[in-house]
């Protein structure tokens, strides 16, 4: 994957977890629970989307990786690489 | 009752010939059945009756997602009512608002929506959702109307099976009389249309209702009943002291005048006729009321052999062999609508105290001898010009019986 396609598949699992926003204006380097409303639940979502989907699994201590759309992106791109 | 006399100044519900008295009214009064068939979850298509309100009118769609069915139809009702009470939250003490949810089982339908998630990545449980617990916990739909509403005061799920709709509303006044609360939200409502189980559960007891036509499939009273019709649905009241409604200028659609709850402790599933008709006897005499005063019997029956018999022989035992009340029946319309139907019901009958006509009961072809009681008011709706008092059955597993007696405000 690309890290276009990375940024794309996380603003999917994003979308589904707040419907009610709009992500056109994402600011990719902003925390994502300030812009969006996201509490420590929709990041558990975040979370288990992605074991769902692409077999990643995220260990606990390394949540607040995934606290901007930049850091999530860098933090994921590995994994996305390898799947 | 001594004290404080309790009345209803709002009403919210969702069924499925309607998402609002005026319009579940009138599809009573037109015989217009709301029954239809579904498919659950491993299971062959099933009557049942099914409600499409608009949960978005109240509710983000993350809450949608984050929330249950069951809080879904209990924020649409509570926030239905609350604006039919003409009560504006931002006037209130919010920690004098009191929340009481009927509800017949809760949590199902989340489980079984898990085990069927967790299915797909061969039972690993590393994939169940985080949302379980919350979503599960008893008190979760009254909760979500408290979450969406801002609400402060006690809440609860009055788990009481299928009298539920008279526990909440019984719990809610309560809670009026005693002081705790100014205003009570409360009632039932039911999601029990999404798990398959309560579907499959009542097939094996045989006691799950088929008919070609899924719209004649729920038929209390009548020879060719074939047992229950689930549905989904919800009807929430405000209730208020009548000193305060009366204060503020409320419109009250009636007075609760009597109450009572009791068990049967005779069987896990069959009623128990005695004990029902001690229940409505309670309810009429702690009303200040004689059998005579009741003008209209609005029936639990669900279409059920065993059921609607003995609810029948419990009547008897209250009004006499030739009962003088109108008696009616509204799941021959929507289905049983679990923890809402008492609920639902009442509401289906508060218009006679304005429109004076008894809905009907449909699909009532060929009366069951042993239901033959001379009140029924069939196919048709019938005039009850000034009738003043409506009596309102709820019965429900494990033996619990509730019955409600409201008047004319």
């Amino acid at each position: 994957m690309t890290q276009d396609e990375t940024r794309q598949a996380i603003l999917d699992i994003i979308a589904e977890i707040a419907p009610d926003e709009d992500l056109r204006n994402l600011d990719d380097d902003r925390l994502l629970s300030d812009q969006f409303g996201l509490d420590s639940m929709d990041f558990l979502d975040i979370v288990l989307e992605l074991r769902k989907r692409y077999q990643i699994n995220v260990p606990e201590d390394e949540y607040p990786r995934l606290q901007t759309m930049s850091s999530t992106v860098e933090y994921l791109q590995p994994h996305f690489a390898s799947a | 009752m001594a004290g404080d006399t309790i009345v209803m100044t709002g009403v919210g519900l969702t069924s499925p010939i309607g998402d609002d008295l005026a319009t579940y009214r009138k599809n009573l009064l037109a015989g217009v059945s709301g029954v239809t068939w579904i498919e659950p979850r491993y299971m062959d298509r099933v009557p049942a009756g099914v409600c499409n309100f608009e949960a978005t009118r109240y509710q983000k769609r993350k809450e949608v997602r984050r929330g249950t069915r069951a809080g879904s139809i209990s924020i649409y009702c509570a926030r239905e009512a609350f604006a039919d009470a003409g009560l504006e939250m931002a006037t209130l003490d919010r920690s004098r608002v009191g929340v009481f949810v009927g509800t017949t089982e809760h949590g199902n339908v989340e489980t079984e929506c898990e085990i069927a998630n967790i299915k797909e990545f061969d039972y690993d449980t590393r994939y169940w959702t985080h949302h379980h617990n919350p979503r599960t916990v008893s008190n979760s739909p009254a909760g979500e109307v408290c979450l969406n509403m801002g609400i402060h005061g006690p809440h609860l799920c009055v788990g009481s099976a299928c009298a539920a709709g008279n526990a909440g509303v019984i719990y809610g006044m309560q809670q009026l009389i005693l002081g705790d609360v100014d205003v009570a939200i409360c009632g039932g409502v039911s999601e029990s249309i999404h798990t398959f189980g309560v579907f499959a559960g009542f097939r094996a007891q045989t006691a799950l209702a088929m008919h070609e036509d899924p719209t004649k499939a729920c038929r209390p009273f009548d020879q060719d009943r074939t047992g229950i019709v689930v549905s989904e649905g919800g009807c929430l009241y405000v209730l208020e002291r009548r000193r305060d409604a009366e204060a503020r200028g409320a419109k009250i659609y009636a007075e609760v005048a009597g109450y009572a709850l009791n068990t049967d402790a005779t069987d896990f599933v069959l009623p128990n006729a005695e004990r029902q008709a001690e229940c409505m006897t309670l309810a009429i005499q702690r009303a200040g009321m004689t059998p005579d005063d009741i003008d209209l019997i609005s029936t639990h029956a669900t279409a059920t052999r065993e059921g609607d018999i003995r609810e029948c022989e419990a009547i008897r035992r209250v009004f006499g062999d030739e009962p003088k009340p109108l008696i009616n029946n509204t799941k021959s319309f929507i289905g049983h609508a679990m923890g809402a139907a008492g609920a639902l019901e009442l509401a289906g009958n508060l218009p006679t105290f304005v429109d004076d006509l008894v809905h009907p009961t449909i699909n009532l072809d060929h009366i069951d001898p042993a239901c033959e009681l001379p009140g029924i008011v069939s196919g048709e709706p019938c005039e009850a010009k000034g009738a003043r008092c409506i009596l309102n059955s709820s019965f429900g597993m494990l033996g619990i019986n509730a019955a409600l007696v409201v008047k004319r405000p």
